[in-house]
């Protein structure tokens, strides 16, 4: 959680609105970071990067979709592995609870653009539609960061705005270019939007 | 202020709505309840990460809070550590909406003609 600054400033003499004027915004500043959840994993995000880098890289070598359906699926039980246990981890060592308050409401906003994406995946895969699962996966997950971002810090919704991008991208594009945009976004985005977080954000 | 002067305090904020609520007045206070009105429940550590403030500081003033009736506390254990969580009371969050009245109150009186 970021620490709000509890005195002011400025130690000069100051108008009883001023001090008003301040008070509202310290108490509006307060209730925002209060309701932020922080426990979004920075080193985390570069780990589950390279899963998905790795996962990108062989699943273009895969002779069937079946295959390439599997090296994605066998990276996402991974990617979510990594990911729990990291932001386990930063939420004890800030001493906050993972499912407190801004976590649930992270959670609960993440988690219905997820099941859409699982249950779409499904459907398209028996569908034989798998060209469309890559638009699929960008625009849910982005859809999924950025929502839940809302009671983040603000490069997370920023970092799901842009795997919503690519999932345009993958959804007007030719699929020729859905293993490249699969690796972009949960590959490159992920490393270096992870990067930016654990800097920024405390790990 | 011993908690006699603090019921005082509260006392005489209730008697005269014009007056300061002192209780929730002071920063760290202020902060407290401001996060506790966005959140069902913050543990110990939660505040104290928010408000940067050491383990002593906070209690008093949670303390203060707990005394005028404004938050409660609730003290278990998760396995072996012990676990403070604090919450806000309906009178709390009157206490927090009659403050933010008062300062819209005070801001309006200037900008009026």
């Amino acid at each position: 959680m970021r620490p709000v600054r509890l005195e002011p400033s400025d130690s000069e003499p100051i108008a009883l609105h001023q001090r008003a004027i301040n008070d509202l915004r310290y108490i509006r500043e307060t209730m925002e970071r209060a309701g932020e959840f922080t426990a979004v994993p920075g080193w985390g995000g570069v780990g589950m990067g390279t899963i998905g880098v790795v996962a990108a890289y062989t699943a273009a070598r895969q002779g069937d979709a079946e295959r390439w359906l599997a090296v994605w699926l066998g990276a996402a039980v991974l990617a979510i592995a990594v990911a729990t246990w990291s932001m386990a981890r930063k939420a004890r060592r800030a001493g906050i609870a993972l499912l407190g308050g801004p976590g649930r409401k992270f959670a609960l906003s993440f988690l219905p653009p997820v099941v859409a994406g699982a249950v779409l995946t499904i459907a398209l895969y028996r569908a034989g539609m798998v060209d469309w699962l890559a638009a699929v996966w960008l625009l849910l997950y982005g859809a999924a960061v950025a929502t839940a971002g809302t009671f983040s810090v603000r490069i997370v919704p920023v970092m799901g705005l842009c795997f919503m991008v690519l999932g345009i991208a993958a959804l007007f594009g030719p699929a020729s270019w859905n293993d490249w945009l699969l690796a972009a976004g949960f590959g490159g985005f992920q490393i270096g939007f992870g990067v930016a977080i654990a800097r920024r954000h405390g790990g | 202020m011993p908690p006699a002067a603090d019921r005082k305090v509260r006392r005489r904020s209730r008697a005269n709505p014009v007056e300061l609520d002192r209780i929730i007045h002071e920063r760290v206070r202020l902060a407290i309840v401001s996060a506790l009105a966005v959140n069902e429940t913050l543990t110990f550590n939660e505040l104290k990460a928010l408000l940067d403030t050491s383990d002593g500081n906070l209690s008093v003033h949670a303390r203060r809070l707990e005394d005028a009736g404004y938050i409660t506390c609730d003290k278990s254990f998760e396995g072996r550590v012990p676990r403070t969580e604090y919450r806000l009371t309906p009178e709390g969050r009157q206490a927090l909406q009659r403050y933010l009245d008062h300062m819209e109150a005070l801001i309006r009186r200037v900008r009026e003609p």
